[in-house]
């Protein structure tokens, strides 16, 4: 896959805007490489106040005679751990984050096309997340609704956070909203607009798809969760009734009327599903790059996972009811739902042979990039396969709302993505910071994440088949369910769970260690072909790419290639100017 | 070491499902049939499970980098991803259409069924069962009151023989099909007893069913299972399934709707009575 014709370049380049002040280089920055460090350090700051909660949450349903926490609180907890994980930790890390930082690198562009717009859209989503924050210390406190903040309850006396946490949430997530749109325009635009010559849509890593895809759905599916917000907003303070049929709270008559509590369900999963895979999607396309560098090969079957990556992309938004199974919605939607999520695993699963045929015939370097990889597969073909439980209809009656979800949904879009993620700062950390990461720590901090988070999550499928609901604060005295073996159980996650939070705590100081103390990274360490590595400095400055922009000559994935002498030729050097092998006339090509 | 712990979580995850001591409780119900699809899903997904990452340790162990090892180049190979694709849709298929059946039966309630109302609130379960005419009279979430907390339509001739219960146990004849039918008079709910392996959530403002022919007599709790606020694990109640003649004895000690509103009626000309004689 090389060489093609290389069009002349049609417009004259923009001079980009310089900071004048230290205010505006190193604070209002308008670089998409700073903002991205802003976005990815927010993001893990809030995420850790979410991995805090969890360690309470745990720690009560493993020891509730202690009572660490009250009912009020633990509701709370994972309210907010759930919706900081998904909305302010994982789709801020994937997009803003990683869609930053690698966007304008990895399509051979100087910056993204709208800069300041850039500039403002992290500064959006920074209040938003304040605006969440500061509801811990409202009267009141967070809401506890759930992070599915399903009304009437959310709205109801029966919910703590009820007086001022759940306005703050609903505000909280309009901001982000309007913030991620500026953001995610951008990123489109970018890849859309600002592509350096030769590089092709069907040449663009497999990272830049999947944020790309993953953006796409987010520009279509965060709306419906802004409007329900916006409609339960109206719900609680003026008293309409978009949401809320006649009701009584607590014996005495409301006067709401008329309202469906399921139609705030379809939007919130039309949202919430298409969420899924603005997650998933970055981490496909991640995993995918470090899978090829590190094993030396190229992905297998490119085109198909780009294609498997836009199918996903667009099934995503017909399966969204399969969370409502037993909502009490039309039953016979479950037919067409089932249908539709089922199908969605084909693809899916094409994606997992891939990596591993990837593999096949690869030269493997177990780096800790490779590791993460290894771990991703392993969780995400556990929480996909059970997935083929709760996608299917009647399978998802005895399961749905016991903790086999909990199990599912932490292993498939928790564990493997975050796996990714941190895959992918070690991978790109020597760019980022010109230094390499303590690798010990770094191999601790691997294991024990791993197979910490594996022992978390794969025995919690079981606790669901008892039938132990989620969301319970505690599980009482039941005696046909809640043995004292499965209280056992639940002890030894919460062992795990700590010890997985403690490797968390190394792999920070790690990040900050090395940042210092580390090893200075030579130029390109692991051998890749992308652009981001082509950069005259590394790490990379404002305006990337030195005088001329690079030109494209051939896809992210020659490595190994037959007839050339190193085992990566990178995206921006022709045919003519590979070294070849001893033994060959051309590339591919045997002397005779 | 990598390909060691990989094995170590591939059979160890294998032995941890055959020999758990944490799986289903013992049914209760017709719907071994879900039971059936579970293990149909488990037997199967299970198989991939062991296949693929077999495979990928396997990878691991062969094509680990040395000094003198390169990778094979070969960009695709279509033969295999049509291969891979039609297995895959074939097993998902094979998941699906006994799946989409069983559905088929859970959302069919059969003709003979008794309607049986669950009605949750904050944080408990009241019921209702329909009376001799076999009909449950029409409610609204309007209508209730101290008097009236099951909302009933008073105007509605078929609720007056309504048998009302107001308590957290309900029993049920064993053998005998009932259609549940859910309503919520304050937030969502979930109607949920893990031995009958069904549930579905209750909506305020709608009514929502499943059916179930309890199997087995005995006791069973009733969890919800949507979260309905601060009390939600705490919002249990009972089922009793009892053979035929404990049920007949149990159901005759319930009062009607119409019963309940004559007591009332009396409690309260009494009291006037009472107030005049003062």
């Amino acid at each position: 896959m090389s060489e093609s014709i290389i069009p002349e370049s049609e417009l004259e380049e923009v001079e980009l805007y310089h900071p004048k002040s230290w205010w505006t280089e190193k604070v209002f920055s308008q670089d998409a490489k700073l903002i991205a460090i802003q976005y990815g350090l927010t993001a893990f700051a809030i995420g850790f106040v979410a991995l805090v909660l969890s360690w309470f949450m745990r720690i009560q349903i493993a020891f509730p005679e202690m009572a660490i926490i009250s009912e009020g609180t633990y509701y709370q907890f994972i309210t907010m751990h759930g919706m900081i994980m998904v909305v302010y930790l994982l789709t801020a890390l994937f997009l803003g984050a990683f869609g930053n930082y690698m966007i304008p690198l990895m399509v051979g562009a100087r910056d993204m096309v709208f800069p300041y717009l850039n500039m403002i859209s992290y500064w959006t989503y920074l209040i938003a997340v304040l605006v969440l924050f500061v509801s811990f210390f409202t009267p009141g406190g967070p809401t506890g609704a759930g992070w599915t903040l399903y009304p009437p309850q959310a709205i109801l006396g029966g919910t703590p956070g009820q007086e001022t946490g759940i306005i703050l949430m609903l505000v909280s997530l309009c901001i982000f909203i309007v913030g991620f749109t500026m953001g995610g325009l951008n990123y489109v635009i970018t890849i859309l607009q600002a592509r350096t010559r030769g590089m092709t849509l069907m040449r663009m890593p497999l990272t830049i798809w999947g944020i790309f895809t993953a953006t796409v759905l987010a520009l279509f599916a965060f709306p419906a969760l802004f409007v329900s917000a916006v409609m339960m907003l109206f719900d609680k303070l003026l008293m309409t009734s978009f949401f809320m049929p006649a009701l009584v709270e607590f014996g005495e008559n409301l006067t709401y009327g008329g309202g469906s509590p399921i139609l705030f369900q379809h939007l919130f999963w039309f949202f919430g599903h298409p969420e899924v895979y603005i997650v998933a999607l970055p981490a496909f396309g991640i995993v995918s790059d470090l899978i090829s560098i590190h094993a030396r090969k190229n992905i297998f079957g490119f085109r198909m996972m780009v294609w498997a990556i836009v199918g996903i992309g667009a099934l995503s938004f017909i399966v969204w009811a399969h969370h409502m199974y037993v909502s009490g919605m039309n039953p016979y939607f479950g037919f067409f739902f089932a249908t539709t999520t089922l199908i969605i695993a084909v693809p899916t699963a094409l994606k997992v042979y891939n990596w591993i045929l990837t593999l096949w015939k690869g030269n493997i370097h177990l780096t800790i990039p490779m590791l993460f990889c290894l771990g991703f597969i392993v969780t995400f073909l556990n929480g996909g396969l059970t997935g083929l439980f709760l996608g299917n209809v009647i399978v998802d009656v005895p399961l749905s709302d016991t903790y086999f979800v909990v199990a599912h949904f932490h292993m498939v879009m928790g564990i493997a993505p975050v796996l990714v993620i941190l895959g992918a700062i070690y991978h790109w950390y020597p760019l980022i910071t010109g230094k390499m990461m303590h690798d010990g720590m770094g191999r601790f901090h691997f294991w024990v994440t791993f197979v910490g988070s594996y022992l978390i999550y794969f025995p919690m499928h079981y606790l669901g088949f008892i039938g132990v609901p989620r969301r319970y604060y505690e599980m009482g005295q039941t005696e046909a369910l809640y043995t004292s073996s499965a209280a056992d159980l639940n002890v030894f996650i919460t062992i795990a769970a700590l010890a997985v939070g403690f490797a968390q705590l190394v792999f920070v100081f790690n990040v900050f260690w090395s940042a210092k103390n580390g090893e200075v990274a030579e130029k390109n360490p692991w051998k890749a072909t992308s652009l981001e590595w082509r950069t005259p400095e590394q790490p990379p400055i404002h305006g990337n790419f030195g005088k001329e922009l690079p030109v494209v000559y051939r896809w992210a994935y020659d490595y190994s290639v037959p007839g050339a002498e190193d085992d990566f030729i990178p995206q921006d050097v022709p045919n003519e100017k590979v070294t070849l092998a001893e033994g060959y006339s051309e590339l591919g090509v045997e002397k005779t | 070491m990598v390909p060691f712990i990989l094995l170590v979580i591939i059979i160890g995850s294998v032995l941890f499902h055959l020999y758990t001591p944490w799986y289903s409780t013992p049914i209760a119900s017709n719907w071994s049939s879900i039971d059936s699809t579970i293990e149909l899903t488990f037997a199967m997904t299970g198989a991939v499970y062991v296949l693929v990452l077999g495979f990928m340790t396997y990878c691991v162990i062969k094509f680990k980098s040395t000094k003198k090892r390169r990778a094979d180049y070969e960009p695709e190979s279509k033969k295999a991803e049509v291969i891979l694709t039609v297995l895959t849709t074939i097993g998902v298929a094979g998941l699906l259409a006994p799946g989409l059946i069983v559905w088929d039966d859970y959302v069919s309630p059969p003709e003979e069924a008794m309607p049986i109302e669950a009605m949750g609130q904050q944080w408990y379960w009241n019921f209702r069962l329909p009376g001799e005419d076999g009909i449950l009279g029409t409610t609204d979430a309007r209508n209730i009151s101290a008097d009236n907390p099951f909302g009933m339509n008073e105007n509605d001739p078929n609720g007056k023989d309504d048998i009302l219960i107001e308590g957290d146990t309900l029993h049920l004849e064993h053998d005998k099909p009932v259609k549940f039918l859910l309503r919520s008079i304050d937030v969502l709910h979930n109607f949920y007893v893990p031995q009958f392996r069904a549930k579905m959530d209750l909506v305020p403002g709608m009514v929502t069913f499943y059916w179930i022919r309890p199997t087995v007599t005995g006791n069973y709790e009733i969890l919800c299972a949507e979260l309905c606020g601060v009390g939600h694990h705490a919002m249990r109640g009972e089922v009793q399934v009892d053979e035929a003649s404990d049920y007949q004895e149990w159901l005759s000690d319930q009062l009607t709707f119409e019963a309940i509103q004559e007591q009332a009626m009396l409690e309260r000309d009494n009291k006037l009575a009472l107030n005049k004689s003062n």
